[in-house]
């Protein structure tokens, strides 16, 4: 009997009116967990009722414990005819699981109902009793602790990374069931709700012992999906990336020294298995399956060029890593931020994409058919990895989308060398540093390096001597889905950058659906890839951070966003411009053609101006360092002349162009650069970004106002171009940028960070885009003077500021492998590396692998970031503010890994919720916009409810990862799901540092205190 | 092409006063992104009129949301559902109970009651506010008569405890009650020119000073009293021959007043007896207000001086009140 639950009702209120007739309720609460149900007394003619419960105990294996909500329902007590169901609260007690998260969950919590909505509130405490286990065959995983975050969780240390982690479990979606048919929608919800809590549950387990198999203790990166496929079911998918972390003692400060010391590993990396021929799997025998063209941003090579892998440590290597991996093992990493010195080299993103036709899964325990998906997909990234000359895959995500019984899977991830340092087993503490600052790359440049040997580069590139150190290459553009290193040395600030795309499709059944739409992935995924190129060099910048690109399929057409938060790095040439040429030299449009040109050329110098690019050019003329390749071709933009030129090369690869020609040879392309030309820059006082960290932003301030948006169109216009729908798209997403920027005009000076869209398309007209992001103040002047400041300084300051706060991260990579080949391959790879896209063998590829087509992608993933130092205390800050009569915990939330201003103490468990919310009176909610606005509203809530019962005080790394929302107006009805994650955590101003290590103390004891929120 | 749906959630919810503002003055949501385009919004941040009314929207949206909220002031601070700042709390809450003079006068001491409810379009009208304006401010009084009826202790407190409201703003609400409860007269054409204020002060007299114990019969002894006072006017105003000659007449009024206090139905009357008998007379006089107070004080203070006047303590207490009200409603 490995654990007690104990549980007790302490009082309600706000409950609704029950009784018509004496406008009042007589509640009792349901207690129940697995398959033991208790009950309170009723308490009548009350709609603030006092129950104050004895405890009820329920003992339970710990297995039940992981998996299992405890559900507590409210109900009015009638007496003649069945008891009426006010509302239910789910609670997940798998934060109490673990002893240095929660001890207790107590507090105030939203009850709520899949038809109401929030009705009244109760209070309720739950506390687990653990006893040790020491079976070694046990299921549960108690004690693995899960973190949402992306990089390593502030007040812990990774002492391992053990890597990549997966799990799927798949049931039979409630809804679909017969018995669907004659029961109510409340009950449907519950029973779906009930279900997606308990897989979660089960995943989070399944995951957990993997990890303890790898011998860690923690998943960090943890990201869970469903995937609803209606008919053929559901499936709850999550991967991670498996640590061992040590908490640091909260309040010392960390010293560098540590920070190098403990560093032992080895690599599980891969460089091992052959590409192998991904259809060949029987099991997929019964099911369409197409995938794309591979398509690597951002260097290329996957056609097995065996030259560039050829070198004979290389070789080696392989043979000795060979060993320690299973074949299943892959070297992904979840995290998109890492500890400086831990990425040598990024490569560029690599993705896979595949199209699938979805068919009933027959034996919910042996998922198999989505298991080989994905693993057929990760086998895909992982070679294509090993074609940019790189061994793991940074900033790894996965994501599927589904319409009707078609579904694309993706994934996508930023190729990367990481340092052999950091995977060597038995490190040493003797020296660290010195050894850091011999290494021929310096951290505020080293990553952009080309990884792969430049003289078997499979694709022509624009390689040039780095303009840091001048002793590497480095390619023109870096494209990553990581986020920017916090040592890299960047100029003026970033922004978002979006490429937006709609293309029509016949509606089709079956497989011939399947095979229209992967025809058109590659085309979509190019031209996404030209909008980005494009507006990049617009807006005079070379490399893209947390890139992300959704492809979102519906009936009659494919939509594809991709964002990125676009950069200058110091480190990679300047930026060409953009070329306008007609389609012959000699073309008569030739004065509309120069005017267009002008405009282009005017935003550029405006952009240069509005995000304060002005790398420090001078400087390293005066130094005079050598540039063996003179770029002459960095200036063309200016030059007519040589258009033609760069023209004939158009055609093989674009992608790759200093000075970027677009050709003007019908209305499309004018439309097309018009298009170009219409993102407005944010009104002043804004910059946005999709990442954790905004480049050239350091200085928050303690303003955080953390939104989500959902905004759906309904196209009336029948017959539409893919032209009118890029447009209609366009401006969708841009005027919700403006109405952002309109809503938050009181924060300014703010940035929106952690922008991030999600578009799907519902219903045949409808196309729906969900937003979630992060509005935060910073101090104008202070960026100012830092900005004023040389980059390079900037970097490294920043750099030095981060290993101080960050320091102890020595993650490594892998335990086992012994490492020097480790090291010698990066020594090769240490050479440059590359951004460009190989379009030249694309068309190839297309129509020799029309059957199996495979498409990559790429996708943004959150990354960590540190806390800046100055602000006023979170803490501090509520108490001052809170009058007496409130007794509502303030609950902060964000989607990046921090606080401004503030200093995580203490993670306090996982925050996973699942809701389903339903009306059939619609029109009286306030139609569909009512709706969900008070859905949403109601979500934010109940995360804050929990987050509060756990003794916290705010949500990091939030993310809302699904919004599936369906309407019925002529029956005046509506559907929504909404599926929410977090790391729940107690943080304390930073102004608080010289007390901090009591009351990172105190908190830790007491913090986890009942807020008694009564 | 159409936006089917369109919502912005903020953890910490978003409001903006104007808007609030005009929701409250029961703006529909395209006269209201009218008056924010006048008002030049539009320039902040590049908005254009799709912003205004998506944003527009939202609040309304949220507005609506909190209203059952504020119909409890005291759930706001412990509800759940939406995270607001408390001193945005307390700026919902007391724009929300904030009313506007000329409706409420129109109001003033008329039953709260569905009756009253129907005739707000024509007060809508009249005073030129929306009749959701009207609804709101009407349910609100309505709200805070119920809540009060019952309680006991003083009514300015049990207000502001209940309601969550400003000093002002409970004190402006306590005379509501006060005269929907007492039913005062307030509508006839002679007390057209008081304002709300004026009557919210006289309110305020009558409950901090007759609200508890009963006034007593003082017509005794008044004949005598005249005669005292008279003289020591004398000389100490120009008026004083037209004072002269209405002084019976005056006096008279207010020994009136007094002995109809203690009758309920004629305490309806109050105000319009006031006028009526004291300040219509004095007006006709030409008195200022300066002679009318000198006429006051004296009048009250030569009660003390008739020895057979038992009734100090009341007399005190009632004159008290009535001079303070007669001052203030004396004007124009």
């Amino acid at each position: 009997m490995p654990g007690k639950l104990k549980a007790k009702i302490v009082a309600g209120r706000h409950l609704p009116v029950m009784d018509r007739a004496s406008d009042l309720t007589d509640a009792f609460v349901e207690v129940k967990f697995g398959n033991t149900t208790f009950k309170t007394d009723v308490c009548p003619k009350s709609l603030n009722p006092q129950w104050n419960s004895e405890w009820f105990k329920f003992e339970v294996d710990d297995e039940d414990l992981q998996d299992e909500p405890l559900q507590i329902t409210v109900l009015d007590h009638d007496t003649y005819s069945a008891n009426d169901a006010i509302g239910k609260v789910y609670i997940d007690i798998d934060p109490l699981l673990y002893s240095e998260a929660a001890s207790v969950i107590s507090g105030w919590f939203p009850i709520y109902d899949t038809i109401h909505g929030i009705r009244g509130e109760i209070n309720v405490i739950v506390k687990v009793e653990l006893f040790n286990d020491l079976n070694r065959f046990r299921q549960s995983s108690c004690g693995v602790k899960f973190f949402c975050t992306t990089c390593i969780p502030q007040c812990y240390r990774a002492t391992l990374v053990h890597g990549f982690v997966e799990e799927l479990v798949v049931n039979e979606d409630p809804e679909y069931q017969w018995i669907d048919r004659i029961r109510t929608p409340r009950a449907s919800n519950e029973a779906r709700q009930r279900l997606i809590s308990l897989m979660s549950g089960e995943l989070q387990r399944k995951i957990g012992l993997k990890v303890l198999e790898m011998g860690g203790n923690a998943v960090v990166g943890y990201l869970q999906c469903f995937d609803l496929e209606g008919e053929s079911g559901l499936v709850v998918r999550a991967i991670g990336t498996a640590c061992t972390l040590d908490k640091l003692s909260s309040g010392s400060a960390p010293n560098t020294n540590t920070h190098m010391s403990p560093l032992a590993h080895g690599c599980r990396s891969t460089h091992n298995s052959p590409v192998h021929s991904v259809c060949s799997s029987q099991r997929l025998s019964q099911n369409f399956s197409v995938s794309v063209p591979t398509l690597i941003f951002t260097g290329m090579g996957s056609g097995g060029s065996a030259g560039k892998e050829a070198g004979p440590l290389r070789t080696l290597l392989r043979q000795q890593t060979q060993t320690a991996l299973e074949q299943r093992e892959f070297p992904f990493f979840t995290l998109t931020s890492f500890p400086p010195g831990f990425l040598l080299h990024v490569g560029g993103v690599v993705s896979a994409r595949s199209v699938k036709l979805l068919d009933r899964i027959h034996n919910p325990d042996e998922p198999e058919t989505r298991d080989a998906w994905w693993e057929e997909i990760r086998q895909e990234i992982k070679s294509h990895a090993r074609a940019l000359g790189c061994h793991a895959v940074v900033g790894y995500s996965e994501s599927t989308s589904i319409c009707e019984e078609v579904c694309i899977l993706s994934a996508s991830g930023t190729a990367a060398i990481l340092n052999p340092r950091y995977m060597r087993e038995g490190c040493l503490d003797i020296g660290c540093t010195d050894h850091r600052f011999e290494e021929p790359s310096p951290p505020n440049c080293g990553f952009c390096h080309i990884p792969y040997d430049e003289l078997n580069m499979p694709f022509p590139a624009q390689l040039t001597y780095c303009y840091h150190c001048r002793r590497q290459k480095v390619p023109d553009v870096l494209f990553t889905t990581i986020d920017l290193p916090s040592e890299a040395a960047v100029a003026g600030k970033g922004c978002l950058i979006q490429a937006r795309l709609c293309r029509l499709k016949k509606k089709a059944q079956g497989e011939a659906n399947a095979t229209a739409i992967s025809n058109l992935l590659p085309f979509m995924e190019y031209e996404l890839h030209t909008q980005l190129m494009n507006k990049l060099k617009l807006r005079s910048m070379n490399a893209l951070f947390g890139l992300h690109i959704q492809i979102s399929v519906g009936e009659n057409m494919l939509l594809g966003l991709a964002s990125a938060t676009g950069v200058y790095l110091t480190a990679l040439p300047a930026p060409g411009g953009i070329q306008i040429a007609g389609k012959t030299p000699g073309d008569l449009s030739s004065e509309h053609i120069s005017s267009i040109q002008k405009r282009i050329n005017d935003t550029i110098a405006v952009n240069k101006e509005l995000y304060q690019i002005n790398p420090p050019e001078l400087a390293e003329e005066g130094v005079g360092s050598p540039i063996p390749e003179p770029r002459h071709r960095s200036r063309l933009f200016r030059s007519h002349s040589e258009s033609s030129d760069e023209l004939s090369e158009l055609d093989l690869s674009h992608g790759k162009k200093d000075a970027f020609v677009l050709e003007i040879d019908d209305t499309d392309a004018v439309e097309d650069i018009h298009s170009l030309l219409i993102d407005a820059p944010p009104p002043t006082g804004f910059y946005s970004c999709n990442t954790e960290n905004m480049p050239g932003i350091s200085n928050w301030t303690s303003g955080v106002q953390m939104f989500t948006s959902v905004r759906v169109l309904r196209l009336s216009n029948a017959n539409l171009t893919n032209q009118g729908l890029n447009k209609i798209f366009t401006d969708l997403c841009e005027n919700l940028l403006k109405s952002f920027y309109f809503k938050l005009r009181s924060m300014i000076p703010c940035c929106l960070c952690h922008l991030n869209f999600t578009v799907a398309v519902p219903e045949e007209e409808l196309i729906q885009v969900t937003v979630t992001a992060v509005a935060m103040t910073y101090d104008k002047e202070q960026t100012q003077e830092k900005t004023a400041e040389k980059p390079i300084n900037k970097g490294q300051s920043l750099w030095s500021l981060e290993a101080e706060e960050q320091l102890q991260f020595p993650l490594e990579l892998c335990a086992d492998s012994s490492s020097s080949n480790i090291q010698t391959a990066s020594k090769i790879s240490g050479i440059i590396n590359s951004a460009s896209v190989d379009y030249g063998s694309f068309a190839d590829r297309c129509s020799t692998w029309l059957e199996l087509l495979r498409l990559k992608a790429h996708t943004i993933r959150r990354g960590s970031v540190k806390t800046s130092r100055r602000t006023q205390s979170l803490r501090s800050h509520i108490r001052a503010h809170t009058p007496p009569c409130i007794s509502v915990t303030v609950v902060k939330m964000t989607p990046l890994s921090f606080l401004p201003g503030t200093r995580i103490i203490k993670y306090l468990g996982i925050i996973n919720m699942f809701f389903i919310r339903e009306t059939t009176s619609l029109r009286e909610e306030g139609g569909v916009s009512g709706f969900l606005h008070s859905f949403i509203a109601e979500v934010f809530a109940m995360v804050r409810a929990h987050v509060a019962a756990l003794g916290g005080n705010a949500v990091v790394s939030y993310s809302m990862k699904e919004c599936v929302f369906m309407e019925n107006p002529n029956k005046n009805q509506a559907q929504c799901l909404i599926n929410v994650s977090g790391d729940a955590v107690i943080c304390i101003s930073e102004t608080d540092q010289e007390s901090s290590a009591s009351t990172a103390n105190t908190g830790q004891t007491g913090g986890s205190e009942t807020d008694g929120a009564t | 092409m159409s936006v089917e749906l369109d919502v912005f959630v903020g953890n910490t919810t978003i409001m903006d006063e104007e808007v609030y503002q005009l929701w409250l003055d029961g703006y529909t949501v395209n006269d209201a992104v009218k008056v924010r385009m006048e008002g030049g919004v539009m320039d902040e941040c590049e908005a254009s009129k799709d912003v205004l009314l998506s944003d527009t929207m939202d609040q309304y949206r949220t507005f609506q949301m909190c209203e059952r909220l504020l119909h409890s002031p005291a759930k706001l601070a412990n509800q759940l559902l939406f995270q607001i700042p408390p001193h945005r709390q307390i700026m919902l809450i007391e724009r929300y109970y904030a009313f506007d003079d000329t409706f409420v006068r129109e109001v003033l001491g008329k039953k709260l009651s569905k009756g009253t409810k129907k005739d707000l379009d024509d007060i809508s009208a009249k005073t030129s506010v929306t009749l959701k304006s009207c609804r709101r401010q009407f349910d609100n009084f309505k709200r805070v008569f119920k809540v009060v009826e019952e309680l006991k202790g003083p009514l300015v407190e049990n207000i502001r405890q209940h309601f969550l409201l400003s000093d002002k703003l409970a004190r402006d609400y306590a005379a509501i009650v006060f005269f929907a409860n007492n039913r005062f007269e307030t509508g006839k054409r002679k007390l057209q020119y008081l304002s709300f204020q004026d009557f919210a002060f006289c309110a305020g007299q009558l409950i901090s000073n007759w609200t508890v114990g009963a006034v007593d019969n003082m017509v005794e002894d008044m004949d005598e009293h005249a005669f005292q006072t008279l003289p020591s006017l004398r000389g100490k105003t120009k008026v004083f021959i037209e004072m002269e000659g209405s002084f019976k007449n005056l006096s008279r009024g207010l020994i009136n007043i007094a002995a109809k206090l203690t009758n309920t139905k004629d305490v309806r009357d109050f105000f319009i007896d006031l006028v009526e008998k004291f300040i219509e007379p004095c007006r006709s006089d030409r008195w200022s207000a300066a002679d009318m107070k000198l006429y006051l004080t004296h009048y009250t203070n030569s009660a003390h001086i008739l020895d057979t006047f038992k009734h100090q303590v009341v007399w005190d207490r009632y004159m008290g009140v009535v001079k303070s009200c007669i001052f203030k409603m004396y004007h124009d």
